[in-house]
């Protein structure tokens, strides 16, 4: 199976701090790859650099073919992305902000695929209202909804599910999972929920102090660790409690 | 190339809904350039009442610098500022993933300058000509490269002031404002450059605007196009052009290495 993501020795050093320090790792197409740590772990970082938002000190990035460094726009084109850390203009309205996002992606049919996605999303209602007075649950299914906007071949995802209620946050994750099985997008998640990750993701690789620390499918963390839940296995990492059990 | 112009329109159609929605917003645009326009027409119509022809001149030379520099002001301010609704939003990040250029970025900035500047300046125009009969549209077909080259060193400053946004953060925003306040007093808006120091001279003819000024007096005041100020201001206005964009290219670069568009809003 191709990689969509093949990240290869990648570091990003800001002045005495390496934040990002030597990672490699691949998200084969159409997987969902979870990418876990604590605070300044570096996943923003790095998902920053796979956007191009950040160039790395050292190291490469290829996203669906393109190399990040030299040809970024090629695969930007081809992917999207969705925090809660950045928003969307607030005095817009969400049929505003859809058309600003189908422009710069060049979507065609425009103003059917945010239909198409207003009743996917139970957007229908708030399409007209300004994104500055919507609620968390509605701001979140908004930005994912611009992240969709372009059928993304790879869906970069910074905590998507945060502050978010249980309900809204089940139906997020439904959804992405559907969509997955549909395009046959790849998804990297960077997520503190490890409910969500042991659910969506088919390999998690976990961070800390901006190295991986280790990396494999759920079930095997969980079995190497001797824990049920992922949450303990992120537990046991993020404070050096236990060891993986040699295989 | 069809792509590109979606994409610079998908940033336009972005600061057109503001305005769309926002009447306050519009009305700004034309409160300064009108408040402008009376207090120095009055000041012109004292001036004629008092000197008679001399003063008739010197109040349509002031009314003249008085429109044409709304028009370097706004197109300096309609790039700036539209840049930053980006910042205030927080949505450079989200701008900044798409695949939209940076120079489709800077293009669609300039189009919306263009947009605030005619929004600001003809409500201005219209009222010197109502109130004060003074025409701006006198000067012929000359007042468009005058517009032109105002507007291109309004783009530059404008370029100037972006690059340091990207460098320095929030705490270079007030230069949006400022900055082109700054330079008036070297500019020769009001006055020609033979009443400033010497030692100011070469300052000021280093500002494209103090040639169109410059140029705009010889039309006003003895008929004459003055193609050698405005060659001067060509001129420079390339050179301003291309070190701003050079500047913008190495501080979005700069950017990028430091990680200040992640957390430009701080």
């Amino acid at each position: 199976m191709m990689n969509a993501i093949h990240v290869e020795d990648l570091s990003k050093r800001y002045g005495d701090m390496l934040a990002v320090d030597t990672i490699s790792f691949v998200a084969p197409q159409g997987s969902t790859v979870g990418l876990l740590g604590g605070n300044g772990a570096g996943k923003t970082t790095t998902i920053a650099m796979l956007l191009g938002l950040l160039v790395p000190t050292s190291g490469r990035i290829t996203v669906l073919g393109h190399d990040v460094a030299t040809d970024r726009f090629a695969a930007l084109a081809r992917m999207n992305f969705s925090s809660p850390y950045v928003a969307l203009p607030a005095r817009l309205t969400v049929m505003e902000n859809m058309m600003v996002y189908g422009h710069l992606y060049n979507v065609p049919d425009v103003k059917q695929r945010i239909a198409t996605l207003a009743r996917e999303l139970n957007l229908g209602e708030i399409l007209n209202r300004p994104a500055g007075q919507l609620s968390a649950g509605q701001k979140t299914r908004v930005a994912l909804a611009k992240a969709l906007i372009n059928r993304p071949e790879v869906l970069l995802l910074d905590e998507p599910t945060a502050s978010l209620d249980p309900d809204t946050g089940d139906m997020v994750r439904t959804w992405l999972e559907q969509y997955r099985a549909e395009s046959g997008c790849t998804i990297l998640l960077a997520s503190h929920n490890m409910a969500e990750v042991e659910r969506l993701c088919s390999h998690v690789v976990m961070l800390k102090k901006g190295q991986v620390v280790d990396r494999g499918s759920p079930g095997e963390l969980l079995a190497r660790y001797g824990r049920d839940d992922l949450e303990a296995v992120f537990l046991d990492i993020a404070r050096d409690r236990r060891q993986a059990i040699p295989a | 190339m069809k792509f590109m112009f979606r994409r610079i329109w998908g940033l336009m159609y972005r600061h057109l809904s503001l305005y769309r929605r926002s009447w306050p917003r519009v009305l700004e645009l034309a409160y300064w350039p009108i408040l402008q326009m009376c207090i120095w027409g009055f000041t012109a119509r004292f001036l004629a009442a008092r000197m008679g022809n001399p003063g008739l001149m010197a109040g349509a030379a002031l009314l003249g610098g008085v429109l044409l520099w709304e028009v370097t002001l706004r197109s300096q301010m309609g790039m700036s500022i539209s840049f930053l609704e980006e910042i205030w939003s927080r949505n450079l990040g989200h701008v900044f993933v798409s695949p939209l250029r940076p120079f489709e970025m800077i293009a669609a900035l300039i189009a919306m300058s263009i947009i605030r500047m005619l929004l600001g300046v003809i409500p201005a125009v219209l009222l010197a000509w109502g109130l004060y009969a003074f025409n701006l549209f006198s000067l012929g077909p000359v007042l468009i490269l005058f517009f032109i080259n105002l507007m291109i060193m309004g783009w530059a400053v404008a370029l100037g002031v972006v690059s340091l946004v990207l460098r320095h953060g929030a705490g270079a925003e007030p230069l949006a404002w400022g900055v082109l306040f700054g330079l008036a007093p070297f500019s020769a808006v009001f006055y020609p450059v033979s009443v400033l120091p010497i030692f100011l001279h070469p300052i000021a003819y280093a500002l494209p605007s103090t040639h169109v000024f410059e140029g705009m007096r010889a039309v006003l005041l003895q008929g004459e196009i003055r193609w050698d100020y405005l060659a001067a201001a060509f001129g420079l206005n390339i050179v301003w052009l291309l070190g701003a964009a050079y500047l913008f290219a190495r501080q979005f670069h700069a950017a990028r290495v430091s990680g200040a568009l992640i957390s430009i809003g701080e």
